[in-house]
């Protein structure tokens, strides 16, 4: 009770012996309801006007999105043009040696594909899954355009040996199911053997699971770069005094200012074996001339510009967050006796964390997801994952796989952010 | 009271001069002793260069020029760590990141102190500011009063000698300022320890303190104990910043002894005591408290001056009444009087005549 | 009547303009979309008064993919690389030309014998041949100069690094090259599990030799920076540097891989019948001639090589430059679509995993 006597703002509950009798309103109806009906219309009116953003996003993000996911897992090119085989494959056990209706079904399906222009649709679909057989369909549509006799199976095995191959009727029984996870076997560098076992492809063929390790590798080690190297920038931004804080903070945002390619461009001036700061090297003796350092067209190429570029997005926050925190933090740690080293360490680095967490992730999501400056300076062991994607996306025009490899690109962001919701917690994310 | 001697003054100030730009000086040779167990305020208006002394002496600011000493020991080039002085902030500084009872465990970590000490040591200081409870709270959780008990149990746990205080009760509202007041207060005398309080809030610092050094300026205008420093201005500065005064302009007349006759410009003589004026025909500045201000001629000494003056307002404050009176060609003359059962009722353009004693009535420097 | 038919011919241009007519057509930006602009779409315009809209995309393929998925086709032409335009010709995206409806050369033979062999396909109509070819930096070497593919896997007579697109299409068919195929014989040998394995052999050995390139600009930068000594490159890209830029470089025409790019039309294209009549246009004898004032690829035609004539800087004989010239086709490999629509994705990810091995 002293405590009470002595300290007016402590809280002083009392609870009405009892429940709470339901309270109304003036006119009698229930407290809630009223509440309830009064704020309905705000709530509205606030709804209205976030209406065109969510419509705008669901539009141009949601749904493209939505869409490119679905394509990872959803090919219809084989079974919507193939029907009658599909029906086959349906109706048999895995394994089953097809008969004579499966080889009928395969030749109607082929002859009506070869008719609509369909059957390369097909075979690019089974190219996916076994490669050098998107020329089997194309060549076999083109011999069926004057139509197929019986027996089939010995015209079709005439036309090419290679529909005898049960590794391809293997691959297009699981084909005839629109719906498929071998574009995400493919982006783990797996595949379905002849019978229907998941395997690891060939040695010689597997790239994306070292790709994605790689991809995370860099990423954290960019990430953890651009805290090194901005750390302290963005608490001198922090701490001088404005006009020389402005002044710097346009230093800080100018690569924000310039067009990537050319960031990306004097990376390649500055570092190339030929360029500037090897010449400064040879020229003051530091290394001899025939001893130039590769800085560039490898992985730390891509480390250095990437660094460089993505350390904007690790100082705005840092900063922001750095500037309000009150000097006099550090002072009291001091003059409870906290060295400078401790009372960075103990006061001010924890409280910098919100936005520590901010740059990072922003950094490492970012990183992740980078192509165009690891394509241009990253040479052969700088690539990342994205730069694959890319590649499908524009050059195979393999886009089920290329959807694949980006959604479990941001599945792995996405669990990361999980991670550091459990860890950091969001609400405790400062971007500014 | 205690002594000006430097030698054995727990802290001690020397010539101590600070410039932040090499231009001017914020701290202008500042002299000053404070004792051991003393509770001593630095008051003064913002700008005044007492935080800077404050500052100066917990280690966060150096000394341009002069020496600083904590118990006989020059500290000027010890680092803050080292000084182990405790330090109440005026937004109280506790780490928001920590719990109140990680916050005061922290100087004890720091010095190395071993686990079971420290907890005994973090429950005696909560319980020395009746928040034990609290131990495993938050800053935020917390009221701005309960902060700032923790903020004084936290400077005080590792058992400094010397405590500084910086505005520790600014962001306070009116009540609980007063009630921590009281609270300071009663912990200085609990714990024995050397206090230096810095406040711009002059009832504050007429409150809690043994002394209270007046700043303006970069200087020192007055180091004297509450009730001096209120009844005894040294200047018309300090006469003018601690409590309300009414100044009359005029020039010495003539001198008998300390008293000083003083005719004043808006016309009229009154009496003065001479204070920081020695000369015949010196312009002065005569300050007078409102509540020593007299209006009837039995409350004045037998012979005082007295002159007319006309009652602008009365402005009824419960405990008193408070008249705004034109005086010698000034109406902004104000006099208290006491609200006690028949208390003569002034109106407004009734005309009267006031006194007062004539040591209440100080003739200072003038004024700009 | 015959006055009005009179009045109609004379007036074609402005009836069309009158209707505000239109043609988008995509293609890749930069000198070469320039030489488009020049050599057809501005003749076309003076002529039929249909409006041409040019629209820049790093690969035209891309985008008309996505236009037909999503079923709102807003280009008219696009102008795409051989192995795309049957890929989706196959798929079914695009219209199939008739090759009588083309003009016939100057002499009257029929389009189908005038094109070069390849250049007519079922859904497109080739407007240029262009090749990737080795060139070298003249500065680099001393006394001999490099002359054929092989060279160009000789490091220690011709020291240096090299440049190398980071694709596996126009990198193995060098190797196996240089390792003495005939041009003929590459796609056979590249068939066989044995002859990919050779051509990786060959690329290791100068693996550690490599700055890998990727976008076409790149390789000319690196020449000239003198960070590679030699490097495959595009010709018309290379071509540039020399004549426009006057860059101490030579080209190799061994082991020259030509390509060729056709314009296709979408099935749904908006503006169908001005996107005809601007095919029609753009792959006529005189006007395939005229591009190569130029850019440095050669008229898909064999009847526009005679009407080739002087770069626009009025001195340089465009000629020798083409990759259609007698001796750019000694030694060529040309594209194989079907082959690279089979084995692109595998051959890629073997030629990433190659690369990240050490």
């Amino acid at each position: 009770m002293a405590n009470v006597a002595l300290d007016p703002h402590a809280a002083v509950v009392s609870t009405a012996s009892g429940g709470p009798a339901a309270l109304t309103s003036a006119d009698g109806t229930p407290l809630a309801r009223a509440l309830a009906r009064s704020q309905r219309r705000a709530r509205r009116r606030a709804f209205l006007l976030v209406l065109p953003l969510l419509a705008f996003i669901l539009i141009t993000f949601v749904v493209p999105i939505g869409q490119m996911l679905q394509r990872s897992f959803y090919n219809a090119g084989f079974s919507a043009n193939m029907p009658q085989v599909s029906a086959w494959f349906a109706e048999t056990e895995r394994g089953t040696d097809p008969d004579d209706a499966a080889w009928a079904a395969l030749a109607a399906d082929l002859t009506a594909a070869a008719e609509a222009r369909t059957v390369a649709m097909v075979g690019t679909r089974i190219n996916y899954d076994l490669s050098g057989t998107r020329s089997l369909f194309t060549s076999t549509g083109r011999a069926l355009r004057g139509g197929i006799e019986p027996p089939y199976r010995e015209n079709l095995l005439e036309i090419d040996q290679k529909w005898g191959d049960p590794q391809l009727w293997s691959v297009m029984r699981e084909a005839s199911r629109p719906v498929t996870a071998n574009f995400y076997l493919a982006a783990v560098d797996r595949a379905r053997d002849a019978e229907g076992n998941i395997v690891q492809v060939d040695e010689r063929q597997r790239v994306y699971t070292m790709l994605f390790g790689r991809t995370f590798w860099l990423s954290l080690v960019i990430t953890a770069l651009t805290f090194v190297l901005g750390f302290p920038i963005a608490h001198l931004l922090a701490t001088l005094p404005l006009r020389k804080s402005n002044l710097l903070m346009i230093l800080v945002l100018l690569p924000f200012w310039t067009s990537l390619l050319v960031r990306t461009t004097s990376w390649m001036v500055l570092l190339q074996q030929q360029g500037v700061v090897n010449d400064l090297l040879v020229w003051t003796g530091i290394i001899g001339a025939s001893g130039r350092l590769q800085m560039i067209y490898n992985q730390t190429g891509t480390i250095i510009a990437m660094t460089h570029i993505l350390l904007p997005f690790m100082i705005l926050p840092l900063y922001s967050v750095m500037r309000t925190i009150n000097p006099s933090y550090v002072r009291a740690a001091r003059s409870l006796g906290a060295s400078s080293w401790t009372a960075f360490r103990r006061v001010y680095f924890p409280q910098t964390l919100p936005g520590l967490g901010a740059g990072a992730l922003l950094v490492f999501i970012l990183a992740v997801g980078y192509y165009i400056t690891p394509a241009l300076v990253g040479g052969s062991s700088g690539q990342l994952i994205s730069n694959m994607i890319a590649m499908h996306m524009t050059s195979t025009l393999n886009w089920s796989l290329a959807a694949a490899l980006a959604a479990l690109l941001l599945a792995a962001v996405l669990v990361l952010y999980w991670v550091y919701d459990r860890m950091v917690g969001i609400d405790n994310l400062k971007l500014g | 009271m205690l002594d000006d001697r430097h030698g054995d003054a727990f802290v001690a100030f020397e010539h101590v001069q600070k410039s932040y730009d090499g231009q001017t000086l914020v701290v202008k040779d500042l002299n000053l002793a404070i004792g051991k167990g003393e509770f001593l305020t630095m008051l003064g208006p913002s700008g005044s260069g007492k935080t800077t002394c404050l500052m100066m002496l917990a280690g966060f600011e150096t000394a341009t020029h002069g020496e600083i000493r904590l118990a006989g020991r020059p500290i000027n080039q010890v680092p803050p760590h080292k000084r182990g002085i405790g330090m109440v902030f005026q937004n109280y500084a506790l780490f928001p990141h920590m719990t109140v009872g990680e916050n005061l465990s922290f100087p004890l970590e720091v010095r190395g102190m071993a686990k079971p000490d420290r907890e005994a040591r973090v429950k005696r200081a909560l319980d020395m500011v009746q928040m034990g409870r609290f131990i495993s709270r938050r800053p935020a959780q917390l009221s701005g009063g309960q902060q700032q008990r923790i903020a004084l149990a936290r400077a005080l746990v590792f058992d400094p000698e010397l405590v500084l205080m910086d505005e520790p009760l600014g962001a306070l509202d009116k009540q609980l300022r007063e009630h921590m007041q009281f609270e300071i207060k009663h912990l200085h005398e609990e714990l024995g320890i050397t206090v230096v309080y810095v406040t711009h809030d002059q009832g504050e610092a007429l409150t809690m303190s043994d002394r209270i050094a007046v700043f303006n300026d970069g200087r020192i205008q007055q180091l004297a104990p509450p009730a001096e420093l209120y009844e005894r201005p040294g200047n018309s500065f300090v006469a003018s910043f601690i409590g309300e005064n009414n100044s009359l302009p005029g020039v010495i007349e003539e001198f008998q002894g300390d008293k000083a006759l003083v005719r004043l410009d808006g016309g009229g003589v009154i009496d003065a005591t001479a204070v920081n004026i020695r000369e015949k025909g010196q312009r002065t500045t005569v300050s007078i408290r409102p509540e020593r201000v007299e209006f009837k001629p039995e409350m004045m000494p037998p012979g005082a001056h007295t002159i007319e003056a006309k009652v602008a307002e009365v402005v009824y404050m419960g405990d008193i009444l408070r008249a705004r009176l034109a005086v010698a060609g000034s109406d902004n003359f104000v006099m208290k009087m006491r609200n006690t059962i028949g208390q003569t009722r002034l109106e407004p353009g009734q005309v009267i005549r006031i006194g007062w004693h004539p040591q209440d009535a100080r003739a200072l420097e003038p004024t700009a | 009547m015959k006055t009005t038919l009179i009045l109609s011919t004379a007036l074609s241009g402005l009836a069309f303009a009158a209707t505000a007519q239109e043609v988008n057509v995509v293609s890749w930006g930069g000198a070469y979309e320039t030489s488009q602009v020049e050599a057809y779409n501005k003749p076309f315009t003076a002529e039929t008064g249909i409006r041409v809209n040019m629209i820049a995309a790093d690969n035209p393929a891309t985008p008309l993919k996505a236009q037909v998925e999503a079923g709102n086709v807003t280009g008219d032409v696009f102008d795409v690389e051989v192995s795309d335009a049957i890929r989706l010709c196959d798929e079914g995206a695009l219209m199939e030309i008739d090759p009588a409806m083309l003009p016939a050369a100057p002499d009257g033979t029929p389009a189908v014998d005038d094109f070069v062999p390849g250049a007519l396909q079922d859904c497109a109509v080739a407007n240029i041949v262009w090749g990737t070819v080795i060139s070298y930096n003249t500065t680099k070497f001393e006394g001999e100069m490099p002359q054929t593919a092989a060279d160009f896997f000789d490091t220690e007579t011709f020291p240096g690094k090299r440049g190398l697109p980071r694709n596996p299409k126009r990198t193995l068919y060098l190797a196996l090259i240089a390792d003495g195929v005939p041009a003929a014989e590459i796609y056979d040998v590249l068939g066989t599990d044995e002859g990919v394995d050779r051509a990786f052999a060959k690329l290791d050995t100068i693996k550690n030799d490599v700055v890998w390139w990727e976008a076409g600009a790149q390789p000319v930068q690196l020449l000239a920076d003198g960070e590679v000594s030699m490097t495959t490159v595009y010709n018309g890209r290379v071509f540039d540097a020399m004549v426009a830029e006057n860059q101490p470089f030579e080209i190799i025409w061994d082991g020259q891989y030509m390509d060729m790019d056709m314009f296709v039309i979408p099935k749904d294209a908006p503006n169908l019948d001005a996107a005809v009549e601007y095919l029609k246009f753009a792959t006529d004898t005189q006007r395939l001639a005229d591009q190569a004032r130029y850019i440095a690829y050669g008229p898909a035609r064999q009847s526009s090589a005679s009407l080739v004539g002087l770069y626009q800087d009025g001195v340089t004989e465009m000629a020798p430059h083409m990759p259609t010239s007698p001796e750019a086709l000694e030694n060529a490999v040309m594209d194989d679509p079907e082959f690279w629509a089979d084995r692109d994705a595998e051959m890629v990810e073997r030629f990433n995993a190659w690369l990240a091995s050490s």
